[in-house]
């Protein structure tokens, strides 16, 4: 077992389960943030994401899931290393027409996704842990919250930003088509009749997440 | 039909390769790919214009595994579940131009022409693609009980003729649908059941030795097999694996 690793397979084996758990990540994600959009006041919001950004069980769970956000990376690199060297000399007329499209450019949608989430991060995780720009709310309750709900909205009237973000989705979006039924196929879940119902689920989460987080940004420019 | 071809020539191993271009004529549409080469061939022989082109050929009839040009970005060509040998020029039409290439992966050198070394494959099958326990003599019919969907499943993946289009069509010139169609022929069976866990931990460690890329799920390969093995197979080989490895 020590060593599976290092091989091709226990390598793959690593991007599929943290796939598949950044998934899980991004529904939670998601549920969170389409709260800012269904209620009239950011207080469920800011309820909800100062919980998670200070209930210990999801610290832990933070940790793991910086975690696995590397390890998909550095094994993706790894692998993607090794795809390019596996073929030094190339076809003159390239094959294209035998794959789906989205399998294709997994390297660049998750391109796109990386430049991205360094943005994001620096948007408002950072931005609100540590650098203090994240104001103070106090509800009738008498408690007081960080107004991350305030910052979202802020960032969110700019143009430029809200093109970034559909772009950088669009990108998840394609990316979790082929990921989310690749995992399980390298899980070696492969069967005659489950396989199309993961496939067909994999396209249903992909357009719900691609399109719910796409919603964000638009709803808050225009009607927030 | 009038054809141009457009013809990868290197005259070995170190020389560094070029496509040239050639025109052959009144071809048969009933002719196969090779019979086209062939006659391709005589022309240069007869005129003396420069040496043939090399490729591999045997059985000429799908069974052998020999064949494997890259013609026009396909393994085996525009037909689907033929070897290039099974190719028909009906496929194409009057005036095409036609680009042949030779398999394109690192572990698969070219030698001359089109002529790729696929020992590779062999290694891997060196590795483990065998069954070494004693299995006596040929049992009576049905005293070794077999059910009917693993037999129906190993025979599938038996199939495999170890052409190499998997590796050819891949965009990471992996070789897993060869690998697992091994591994999945064996462990499907009782006789290779036994011997199960050693023989996929060795034959993907040589595979990742000799350098070969990593799947990707694009099914790439899959849809340009000439035996139009299933990369359900490659999921067997993942649980094969995980099973030798971890539990």
């Amino acid at each position: 077992m020590s060593n599976v690793f290092t091989f091709s397979i226990g390598r793959k084996l690593i991007m599929s389960l943290m796939g598949l758990f950044l998934c899980a990540f991004l529904l939670v994600h998601l549920g969170i943030n389409l709260l800012l959009i269904f209620c009239d006041t950011t207080e469920p919001f800011n309820i909800a994401a100062n919980f998670m950004a200070s209930n210990v069980v999801i610290k832990v769970f933070e940790i793991g899931l910086f975690g696995g956000i590397l390890l998909h990376i550095i094994y993706a690199v790894i692998l993607t290393i090794k795809n390019w060297f596996a073929r030094t000399v190339g076809y003159k007329v390239g094959n294209n027409q035998q794959t789906s499209f989205f399998s294709k450019y997994m390297v660049h949608t998750a391109s796109i996704i990386g430049i991205f989430l360094i943005l994001h991060l620096m948007d408002f995780y950072v931005k609100a842990k540590f650098l203090g720009g994240a104001t103070s709310v106090t509800y009738e309750d008498g408690k007081t919250f960080h107004d991350l709900g305030a910052l979202v909205i802020a960032r969110f009237h700019i143009g430029w930003v809200v093109m970034v973000y559909i772009v950088a989705l669009l990108g998840l979006g394609f990316h979790l088509i082929h990921g989310f039924q690749s995992a399980f196929q390298t899980i070696g879940l492969n069967h005659p009749v489950y396989t199309p119902i993961i496939k067909g689920l994999g396209l249903f989460y992909s357009v719900v997440v691609a399109a719910g987080f796409m919603a964000i940004p638009i709803v808050v420019y225009f009607f927030k | 039909m009038d054809l141009t071809l457009k013809i990868w020539r290197q005259e070995n191993a170190a020389a560094k390769g070029r496509f040239e271009t050639y025109k052959v004529t009144n071809i048969s549409p009933d002719c196969s790919f090779l019979e086209m080469l062939d006659i391709l061939n005589q022309q240069m022989i007869e005129n003396q214009i420069t040496l043939p082109v090399c490729f591999d050929n045997d059985c000429r009839e799908g069974i052998c595994g020999m064949c494997g040009l890259y013609i026009n970005g396909r393994p085996h060509g525009p037909d689907k579940g033929v070897t290039t040998c099974q190719l028909h020029m009906r496929k194409f039409k009057n005036g095409d131009t036609i680009v042949i290439e030779p398999w394109r992966a690192r572990p698969f050198p070219v030698i001359k022409d089109l002529v790729v070394d696929r020992s590779a494959f062999d290694k891997i099958i060196e590795a483990g693609g065998y069954i070494s326990v004693s299995t006596g003599g040929v049992p009576d019919a049905n005293s070794i009980p077999v059910p009917k969907k693993k037999a129906d499943v190993a025979m599938d993946a038996a199939a495999c003729i170890g052409c190499g289009a998997c590796v050819a069509s891949c965009k990471n010139a992996s070789a897993m649908l060869f690998v697992s169609a091994k591994v999945s022929h064996f462990a499907n069976l009782p006789q290779g059941k036994v011997e199960a866990k050693e023989r996929v931990k060795n034959m993907v460690a040589k595979m990742d030795e000799l350098g070969f890329g990593n799947c990707t799920n694009t099914g790439a390969c899959e849809a340009e097999c000439p035996k139009e093995i299933s990369i359900s197979h490659i999921a067997r080989m993942n649980r094969e694996f995980f099973a030798a490895k971890i539990l």
